[in-house]
């Protein structure tokens, strides 16, 4: 469903994004691009030194993807706020999903907004990120 | 334990230069498609000033410059057992390329539960741009994991 700043109700469904499976290549390239260079999502020896079985992804991976969802729906322009809570580690070769829907209307600095409830998921069972988005409708 | 005199703590300001090369790789990562993150007319067109950053990317400046890493080691925390708790971004104004960012750190607050196997740290930004511009807050909290 396209959005229409003019034409937003609460029960609204963002059109749900479900990427690939995470690889160890997709982690360093972004490790490069976001500047996260904690060696816990890509260095094997690390990540296990440190008690894991394996790398894993950057909670920032999936607040990234989730905002990519988002700015598919709604023009980043209209962004006033985006937060996350990281509730789950996502593994290399998890398939990451991105829903969301609006929940409240709201007035936000002054400004007539809606309020999108969104989360992301691993393999379509376990919530990764769930949070919110503040968009302006005016 | 994290020592509590650290809430306070505030590095340097950040100043870090937005690239579009930077960018456009990011959105290759992230596969958006949007040209206003790759094609300079087409972000004009869309009534930005330039190319623009997606909403999350300029996070990572302050881990491009070294300051988180330094605030791990201040801390005295062993960087294996860090984990992202929460982020929040509060936006206010567009960042685009060419863009110098200044961001302003505060540590606003460290508390643990769990009898301390779990703590938390809490960091506040304030990023401002060249032309005085406030463009976004941000709240970030990280977890160290004990056991």
């Amino acid at each position: 469903m396209s959005f229409d700043p003019k034409n937003v109700n609460v029960g609204d469904a963002m059109p749900t994004l479900e990427l690939p499976p995470i690889t160890r290549t997709t982690l360093a390239l972004f490790a490069g691009a976001s500047g996260d260079h904690n060696p816990i999502h890509i260095d094997l020896d690390f990540a296990r030194k440190a008690g894991m079985k394996d790398v894993f992804a950057h909670g920032m991976l999936s607040m990234a993807y989730l905002a990519r969802a988002l700015t598919q729906w709604v023009p980043q322009s209209r962004l006033l706020s985006y937060g996350v809570r990281f509730a789950a580690i996502t593994q290399v070769a998890d398939r990451v999903q991105c829903s969301g829907k609006v929940v409240e209307k709201l007035e936000y600095r002054g400004r007539p907004c809606a309020r999108i409830e969104l989360t992301a998921s691993r393999n379509g069972e376990q919530v990764t990120l769930s949070g919110d988005a503040i968009v302006a409708l005016d | 334990m994290i020592d509590k005199k650290h809430i306070g703590y505030a590095p340097p300001p950040t100043l870090w230069t937005v690239e579009k090369g930077r960018i456009a790789f990011f959105a290759k990562v992230l596969g958006l498609s949007d040209p206003i993150h790759t094609d300079e007319a087409a972000a004009k067109a869309a009534g930005y000033r330039g190319i623009v950053a997606p909403p999350t990317f300029y996070f990572g400046a302050e881990s491009d410059a070294g300051v988180s890493m330094k605030m791990i080691q201040a801390f005295d925390i062993d960087l294996g057992k860090v984990l992202h708790g929460e982020q929040r971004f509060e936006y206010h104004a567009p960042v685009c390329a060419g863009d110098t960012l200044r961001i302003e750190t505060k540590v606003t607050d460290i508390y643990d539960k769990k009898g301390g196997l779990l703590e938390f740290v809490v960091r506040e930004s304030k990023v401002t741009n060249q032309l005085c511009e406030h463009v976004a807050d941000m709240r970030g909290v990280i977890v160290v994991r004990h056991g």
